[in-house]
């Protein structure tokens, strides 16, 4: 379980995030939606202990962030970066293996653990032996997924996951994310400014504006009882083409 | 060994001390051909009888390195002309007689012998054709045709107060600035016999010019002070090796003009060994010159010695400068512009501020190339670094990778090609630049050029350009292998 308990962050002496909250429990996927400026990427920063935060908790399970040391809790969560983010001088595997071999595991473990994980995300064995460039955007993403699982980490982040793919092979991707998710049984926190991506990858969605949370639920909450005026536009305004009837 | 000590001392930047510890006597010699072969009849005169092993320190640039040297103890005796001494080193153009000169260079604790018996002034020459046109025999002949003359000065004669600028007033000469060149010495007299210049400086007792057939014109007015060769030597030399010592001094008043324009003909123009022609002079036999294999070996050591050491303390202290500059905003633009800085001033000035410090010899040689490879490897690192995606070093923290980790996992692989391609660069300059090491005394490739330029012999020069050009080439494959190696094969082709 993930929880990030009443998160405030100001800074220079602005107000990033005020008083945020959201729960996604163990096992479930949880997506964070704003537009840029809601402060979505302060608050992944913040889950990943790489900045300091005013007031609250984040938790693992129950353990506070800051009871943890930084290497420590880098091994709780799995992060997956904008577009994979995997480090252009590495090869898939060592792009997959590289914590876990400053960790001082041996050889013969990272190998059965790489393997294990290879076929958690169906990858061809020959893609891990390439570079990134040498990869497809969705095979970067599956080595990123297993960078990111190589630890057994109990919640996994996603930022972004698919920003800079195509529509149509973004539509396979996600359907692939889906049932890796599946298969991992992992918690998931994922933060995306697209809706329709939430919305499929999701069980439960918040939407962060200026800081706040504006509302936090099913797809179906959010459409049907809107918090407020802002879900409703924020709603409409991801809803890409008009009806068939409005263009006749 | 010498060298591995050395090496601790260029890296702790502690101070030298002086070379007269170990039992040696250094000759020096300035860079022009009457000087190598002064140089090597001090050299063998002392050898002849005396155990104490002679270091020849031959063709050390100016007058003012060589004088630098002499004070620091870094060499122990070599000829100098007493005009030059009075004008140029103890700035006293007041002082004509040698006991007046040697009263003076004792309070630098200096001595000189009596005059060895030729004087060689500073003289103005033309062509011979060109003085009978215009009818030129002295130097006051020249305000005639001073309009439309062009001249190539020596960068010394430029600059001495026994030189141009102070003969000019002397006699109302009035050349057009534009058309007086200043020239390396040598290069002068390819230039008069090309005809791209009309009036050069000469030395009195040049043998070149009777073989490029110039009139040398009368110093009517006696302007020029008399410049009698003496030996220099610092007094400490002459108490600890009276011996020595006094066998230089029984060359007083032994050479006459004759005999020393001979023995510089039989340089410049027959092409003879220094080492011959002063055996010969001294009716002994010359030294067992080496073959030029071992000598290009000798060279390439003390080359590659100069080049490696300087490589290794500007990757040492040039990469964390860099890296430095990227994480401390102010102080990083401070070292950008002072290793820049370093990089402007002239390769030769360099060299004659460090010699008080350092000596002469491979020491000051070195310090010199370390500070000048600095700049390419710094800049380079603090250029690779900086356009190093942040994102990935992002992401590194994100991973939990330690400061560390990030540095060699992350950021020094993913500046690999800069840094490297600086690394190259500052070799490559290196091995150029080193060949200005000789005029220190400190080998290498540029020993031949350096004596070849005096002569103006071609061939002698290409026996040190070729070979420090073919070892550029080689650091530039080695680096080709280098850059296989060490740069991740992710990166490589894309960059």
């Amino acid at each position: 379980m993930l929880a990030l308990q009443n998160i405030h962050k100001t800074f220079e002496a602005r107000p990033v995030l005020t008083d945020v909250s959201l729960t996604v429990p163990k096992g479930a996927t949880h997506a964070l939606i704003g537009s840029s400026g809601s402060g979505k990427t302060t608050l992944l920063r913040i889950t990943l202990g790489m900045i300091p935060f005013d007031k609250g908790y984040v938790k693992i399970n129950d353990q506070a962030l800051l009871s943890f040391s930084p290497v420590e809790w880098a091994d709780r969560i799995g992060y997956v970066p904008q577009d994979g983010g995997l480090f252009p001088h590495l090869t898939g595997y060592h792009n997959v293996s590289l914590i876990a071999k400053l960790r001082g595991w041996s050889k013969s473990r990272i190998a059965a653990r790489v393997e294990e994980l290879r076929g958690l995300v169906e990858l061809g064995e020959d893609i891990l032996v390439r570079f990134p460039h040498e990869m497809s955007g969705g095979q970067q993403q599956r080595v990123a997924i297993m960078r990111a699982e190589m630890m057994d980490p109990a919640v996994m982040l996603l930022d972004e996951p698919m920003a800079a793919l195509d529509p149509l092979i973004r539509r396979t991707l996600q359907q692939e994310l889906k049932s890796i998710f599946q298969r991992l049984g992992k918690t998931v926190l994922l933060v995306t400014h697209d809706l329709g991506e939430a919305v499929f990858l999701a069980d439960q969605i918040t939407l962060l504006h200026e800081g706040r949370v504006v509302q936090s639920g099913t797809y179906a909450e959010l459409l049907h009882h809107p918090a407020d005026a802002f879900v409703t536009s924020f709603i409409n305004a991801q809803r890409m083409l008009p009806d068939a009837a409005a263009v006749a | 060994m010498i060298r591995p000590l050395l090496l601790g001392f260029v890296l702790s930047g502690s101070l030298p001390v002086a070379a007269q510890a170990a039992d040696k006597i250094v000759v020096g010699s300035k860079a022009f051909t009457e000087g190598f072969v002064l140089g090597e009849i001090a050299a063998q005169t002392i050898e002849a009888g005396s155990r104490v092993p002679v270091e020849r320190k031959l063709g050390m640039g100016s007058t003012g390195i060589l004088f630098e040297a002499l004070k620091s103890g870094a060499i122990d005796v070599y000829a100098d002309y007493t005009g030059t001494l009075s004008e140029a080193m103890l700035k006293r153009p007041d002082l004509k007689s040698i006991d007046d000169i040697q009263h003076a260079l004792l309070n630098l604790d200096l001595v000189i012998s009596a005059p060895l018996g030729f004087n060689d002034t500073y003289a103005l020459a033309v062509k011979e054709s060109f003085a009978e046109k215009h009818a030129l025999h002295s130097i006051s002949d020249l305000a005639r045709v001073a309009a439309d003359i062009k001249a190539a000065f020596s960068y010394e004669f430029m600059d001495r107060k026994d030189g141009y600028p102070r003969m000019a007033e002397a006699y109302g000469l009035h050349l057009a600035p534009q058309r007086v060149n200043r020239m390396e010495h040598s290069l002068a007299f390819q230039a008069i016999d090309d005809g791209a210049v009309d009036l050069i400086d000469v030395n009195s007792t040049d043998a070149k010019i009777e073989k490029s057939n110039l009139r040398v014109l009368k110093d009517d007015r006696r302007f020029f002070p008399v410049y009698q060769a003496v030996w220099v030597a610092r007094k400490a030399f002459a108490e600890r090796h009276p011996r020595e010592w006094r066998s230089l001094l029984a060359l007083e008043g032994s050479i006459n003009e004759q005999a020393m324009i001979n023995m510089n003909a039989q340089a410049d123009i027959q092409k003879m060994s220094y080492a011959k022609i002063a055996s010969q002079y001294l009716g002994s036999e010359a030294p067992r010159s080496q073959s030029w294999q071992s000598g290009i070996l000798l060279r390439t050591r003390e080359h590659l010695w100069l080049v490696g050491v300087s490589l290794l303390f500007s990757v040492l202290v040039g990469i964390p400068l860099g890296l430095a500059a990227v994480r401390f905003h102010a102080a990083g633009q401070g070292i950008l512009i002072t290793s820049a800085l370093i990089q402007t001033v002239p390769s030769l000035a360099l060299l004659c501020f460090l010699i008080p410090v350092f000596g002469v010899g491979t020491k000051p040689a070195l310090a010199a190339l370390c500070l000048y490879s600095l700049l390419p490897v710094v800049l380079n690192t603090f250029t690779g670094v900086r356009s190093i995606d942040p994102r990935h070093l992002e992401n590194a923290r994100a991973f939990g990778l330690k400061r560390s980790q990030i540095l060699f996992r992350i950021v020094l692989p993913l500046a690999s090609p800069t840094v490297l391609a600086g690394i190259k660069t500052a070799t490559i300059v290196s091995i150029g630049t080193a060949t200005l090491a000789a005029l220190v005394g400190a080998g290498g490739y540029g020993a031949p050029i350096v004596s070849g330029l005096s002569l103006n012999d071609v061939p002698t020069i290409l026996t040190g350009a070729i070979p420090a050009a073919l070892m550029a080439l080689v650091a530039y494959g080695v680096f080709e292998v280098l850059g296989l190696a060490l740069i991740p094969a992710g990166i490589r082709k894309r960059s």
